[in-house]
Order: structure tokens, then C-alpha cells, then sequence
């Protein structure tokens, strides 16, 4: 269980224009500016939810992770992480969790990867019989058994990634951080990773919480979304209800014949001669409304529906909410 | 310390992935620790004596100066690169493992090179040991062990406070430089032969003096008294502080990056 609440930290930010005077100037007289990284924030996760966490860049999400993982210390606010507040009990803390930054590695630059999973055995202090279990499990998922003599340095990022996620499980953990773990993957890798991720939640139970620029990884596994911006919660809901709150799909038709002028009641998002797009709120029913009225007005000769997409329902968000 | 040797381990298969490169570097350290060996040496050349310490005394103050400096940046290198850690938020890592996080650090690079320097140091310091005309009995040579333990502890407590600093500033500071490299320089002679301003300076304020001017004298019998003996001591306690300012840079962090 993850209650946080009236969350806030300020960050110190030293601006000075390019160039080398205005930097022999800021040697001596700095301009300040705070940078309100997180603005009373507050949400509730349960075990065992997969929760995206999205906002564009900047928002704080990282700052979110990093408080609660117990990286920084917040202003003030509180945050409780199945009993413990983060930064206070650090060590206790960060035993149970696992965290994957998509852009950090924290596997050893010239060692084989397995070696570096022996130095996290001792680290988390895993049992010897734990660990095996749990690298045999994991070798078996991500298929590492390759992987694991070869040095880091020679992994592809598909390959690295997914040893990346196995060290950050091999302590049991109970909460994973997952920081964009999909970034830069091909097509096979990400949809590797995001089956793992599903599996990893089903079966242990482990709360997961997923920060991505990905909507695509935010469909396939958050079942519940957390929008910030600005420091704020803007959002909290499903992805199901986000879609049908502020969803929007589109038919378009191309057509020989017919008269245009009876659709003056929908909304014609975009008309050349003989193609013509009109837009639905997404649901079932209204696209099946727009479609009779179409059919009874033109005759048509093609015809394709769309249904909401998660990727533009967000630039329609973060537009909405001016983040 | 079983763990850290299952790091040092880590660290060792690490360089051997790049072998020639390791015994250059070795060898390096070993010819620059020379060249600071050889600066003496013509000095005594010509002088003979320095403020009544004979050249093989000096020998024994330097060789215990650079011995405690090159264990320190072999085994404290973490903390004196330690910049680039808080740059490239490698600090965020450390944070996220249930364990101490000064150990971490320390744990995290282990500068195997740096032992070219340690080993020219020993070479310098069996030299000196039966010339420098001190009669050894069990006293002197408790003192001289607390001078190594002093001397480690002063350039650990200095790659400690360096470190702390780089909390604040994300770059690190050059002019640390001044107590770290330039006490290991300065540290080459006792510290009395530059007066009583840098004497007490290296006394109070950053204990240098404590684990080789002070207890040389001891050593020599030129000061038999308790003070002289037991001044390594200080050197212990001047961890402290640095250790606090240590701790309350570790609040203050500020991360870096996404």
C-alpha cells in the first residue's frame, strides 16, 4: 500500500543567458529561480496495481519516483510505503523495491552480467536459495541464458534491458519502479518486456509503478493512470474512462455521389472532393449513428473507422490542461 | 567487509579486462611518486640538514605521508572523483541499495593503479626505518602505527569533506586540492620547517602536522612529551566533523537529470 499525500519540493535552479560574458557575470551575482517540482500532491495505490504515470516532460515525474524511492527529501508533505516513509528509513526502504531507470544501467560496465547479479545477492542480502530460485525463473522468462556470461558492455539494449529488470527483481522486491523501461527497444523487445511486466504482476503480485512516453506500454499493461503536470495530480482513473471522457475517433469515408449538404449536424473534421472524415466521441454507439447517417447520404465507396487513441488523447489532455 | 571484497574482486576482473593498460598506469604512479622522492634528494644534495632533521628523517616523514595519501586515493577514489557520481546521478544507484551509503562510495571504485605510489612509498619507508637514527622500542613504534592510522585518517576525512561539498555545487571544488594534493606535497617535510603560522594551521585547522611533524619529534626524542606522542589521536577526531558535514550534504541532495 502507497498513500502520499500533500507532497512538495521546490528545486534551486541558477539561470544565466549563453555566452561567456553572461557567465563571468554569474561567477559573481546569480539569479535565482525556484522551480516548483511538486504542488500538493496526493494518491493511494493498492498491492498489486500497475499504475502509469504519465505527463510530459518536466512534470515531476521523476521527482515522484525519486522521493519515493528516498532519493530526495521532500518539503513537506507525507508518504507512507507499506509502513515506512521513504526518506526517513531509507535502508529498511529500499530493500523491498526495485527500480529500473530506462536510461541509467546498474549492471557493471566490464564484468559478465551474472557476476554483477551475484554483487546484488550480497548487496540485498538474498538468500542463497531465494536467488537461485529466482535467477532460474528469470533466466527462463527473459531468456538470459546467453546473456549472462557476456559482458555488459557487449549487450544490445534489448538484452540489456531485460537484465536490467531481472536485477532489479532478484531481492523480492514488493514495489518496481519502472522508468520508461521501453525507451529506444525494437518491436520484439518491447513486447517482451511488457509481457514480462504483466507476468511479474500477476504472479507476485508486485505493485508496479510505470513512467513512459509510451502510450502504447500505458495500454498494454497500467490499469489505472495517474496524469501530472505541473507538479499536480491532473488525473486519476482508468484508461477506459480517460477514453471515454476525452476520447475521440473519427470515420471517414470516400464517396461517388450524394449530397453533402444533408450532414450539417456532424462534425466534419476534414472535406476534400470525394473523402470526408467526421469525428465520433468513440463509443459504439455514436459511431454506429454517424455511419447510418453517412450511408443514407452518400454513396460510398470506402470506408474506415477509428477508435480512440490513446497517443493523441493525451496530446488532447496535456492541451487541455495547458502542460 | 566480506562484501567489500566480493566488490574488490569486481573491481580487479574489471582493470584486468584491460591489462597493459593497468601496468602503465602502475608504473606511471610509480615514476610521478618518484620524481617527488627525487625533488628531496638533490635538496639534501646540497643542504645536508633542514631545520635539524637529517635527510633520512625526512625520508621517514615523507614516505609515511605518501604511504597513508596513496592508500587513501587507492581505497577512497570514490570520494574524490566524486563529483561525476552526483553529476551523472550515479549517487541516485547508491542511494536505492540497503546498505551504508559511505561504504557504497568507498566500495564503488577502487583505484588498483594508485598502488605504483604505495609501493614506491614502502621502498622509502623500509629505507628509512633503520637509517633515520631512531632507537625503535615498543613505544615508537605504537607511534609510528598511529602515524600511518593518523595520516589515513586526515586524507580520508579531506576526500570526505571534498565530497560533501560537491552536494552543493554538483562541480567539485579545485581548491580542495590545496589540502589534498598539496598536503601530500607539503606533507613531504615536516611541517615545522615552514614556520609557526603554517605549523599551527596544520595543526588546529586541518591536522597534518598531528601524524607526521608532532609525533616525528617523538620518534626522534627531541619531544618526549604526551602530547607528541598521543597527537595522531587528533587526527582520528578530525574525521568527525567531516563525517557531519558528510551527512548533511546527503539531505541536501538534489539529483540531477530525468
Amino acid at each position: 500500500m502507497i498513500t502520499v499525500s500533500q507532497l512538495s519540493k521546490r528545486f534551486v535552479v541558477s539561470r544565466r543567458k549563453s555566452g561567456l560574458k553572461q557567465a563571468t557575470k554569474s561567477l559573481f551575482h546569480r539569479e535565482r529561480e525556484f522551480v516548483q517540482a511538486l504542488d500538493n500532491v496526493s494518491f493511494t495505490i493498492p498491492d498489486g496495481q500497475v499504475v502509469g504515470y504519465i505527463g510530459p516532460n518536466g512534470a515531476g515525474k521523476s521527482t515522484t519516483v525519486k522521493i519515493l524511492s528516498g532519493i530526495l527529501t521532500p518539503d513537506s508533505g507525507e508518504c507512507d510505503i507499506n509502513g515506512r516513509t521513504p526518506w526517513k528509513q531509507r535502508r529498511e526502504h529500499v530493500a523491498e523495491m526495485g527500480v529500473v531507470f530506462g536510461q541509467r544501467s546498474q549492471l557493471w560496465w566490464d564484468v559478465p552480467v551474472g557476476d554483477s547479479f551475484d554483487l546484488l545477492r550480497d548487496i540485498y542480502r538474498v538468500p542463497e536459495n531465494r536467488y537461485r530460485a529466482n535467477v532460474a525463473e528469470l533466466t527462463e522468462r527473459l531468456q538470459l541464458e546467453e546473456i549472462l556470461r557476456t559482458p555488459a558492455r557487449q549487450l544490445s539494449l534489448g538484452q540489456r534491458m531485460r537484465c536490467e529488470i531481472a536485477a532489479s527483481l532478484l531481492h523480492d522486491p514488493k514495489v518496481l519502479f519502472l522508468d520508461e523501461p521501453t525507451i529506444g527497444l525494437d518491436a520484439v523487445s518491447k513486447l517482451a518486456v511488457r509481457d514480462f511486466i504483466r507476468e511479474i504482476n500477476r504472479d507476485r503480485g508486485v505493485t508496479v509503478i510505470l513512467t513512459t512516453h509510451d502510450m502504447q506500454d500505458i495500454e498494454a499493461l497500467a490499469q489505472r493512470i495517474l496524469l501530472i503536470g505541473k507538479g499536480r495530480v491532473l488525473l486519476d482513473g482508468t484508461l477506459e474512462q480517460l477514453k471515454q471522457q476525452y476520447g475521440r475517433g473519427s470515420v471517414t469515408v470516400s464517396y461517388s455521389g450524394g449530397e453533402v449538404q444533408k450532414l450539417s449536424e456532424l462534425e466534419i473534421v476534414e472535406q476534400e472532393p470525394g473523402r470526408l472524415t467526421v469525428s465520433t466521441d468513440g463509443s459504439r454507439e455514436d459511431t454506429a449513428r454517424v455511419i447510418a447517417q453517412l450511408t443514407a447520404a452518400l454513396s460510398i465507396t470506402d470506408i474506415s473507422v477509428k477508435g480512440p487513441d490513446a497517443e493523441e488523447m493525451v496530446v488532447s489532455l496535456y492541451r487541455e490542461y495547458r502542460v | 567487509m566480506k562484501l567489500y571484497a566480493k566488490f574488490f574482486s569486481l573491481h580487479l576482473r574489471s582493470v584486468m579486462q584491460y591489462k597493459s593498460s593497468f601496468f602503465l598506469m602502475t608504473i606511471g604512479q610509480f615514476i610521478m611518486a618518484f620524481s617527488a622522492f627525487l625533488s628531496v634528494w638533490f635538496l639534501f644534495d646540497r643542504f645536508y640538514q633542514v631545520d635539524g632533521f637529517t635527510f633520512q628523517q625526512v625520508l621517514l616523514c615523507f614516505s609515511v605521508t605518501l604511504m597513508s595519501f596513496s592508500l587513501c586515493e587507492g581505497f577512497f577514489r570514490g570520494f574524490d572523483t566524486f563529483s561525476y557520481t552526483v553529476r551523472n546521478a550515479e549517487f541516485d544507484r547508491i542511494l536505492l541499495r540497503p546498505r551504508n551509503e559511505i561504504f557504497l562510495v568507498l566500495a564503488s571504485k577502487i583505484e588498483l593503479s594508485k598502488m605504483g605510489r604505495l609501493l614506491q612509498a614502502f621502498l622509502v619507508f623500509l629505507y628509512a626505518i633503520p637509517t633515520s637514527g631512531v632507537e625503535w622500542n615498543f613505544q615508537r613504534v605504537l607511534v609510528l602505527v598511529l602515524m600511518l592510522l593518523g595520516g589515513v585518517c586526515v586524507f580520508c576525512g579531506l576526500f570526505l569533506l571534498y565530497a560533501a561539498i560537491c552536494f552543493f555545487t554538483i562541480e567539485g571544488l579545485e581548491f580542495m586540492n590545496i589540502f589534498t594534493d598539496g598536503g601530500r606535497e607539503f606533507g613531504s617535510y615536516p611541517m615545522g620547517i615552514y614556520g609557526d603560522g603554517i605549523l599551527r594551521f596544520f595543526t588546529f585547522v586541518v591536522p597534518i602536522a598531528c601524524f607526521q611533524y608532532w609525533p616525528l619529534l617523538y620518534l626522534l626524542g627531541k619531544n618526549e612529551s604526551l602530547w607528541c606522542m598521543l597527537s595522531p589521536l587528533v587526527c582520528i577526531v578530525f574525521l568527525l566533523p567531516c563525517w557531519a558535514f558528510w551527512r548533511f550534504g546527503v539531505r541536501h541532495y538534489q539529483s540531477t537529470g530525468s
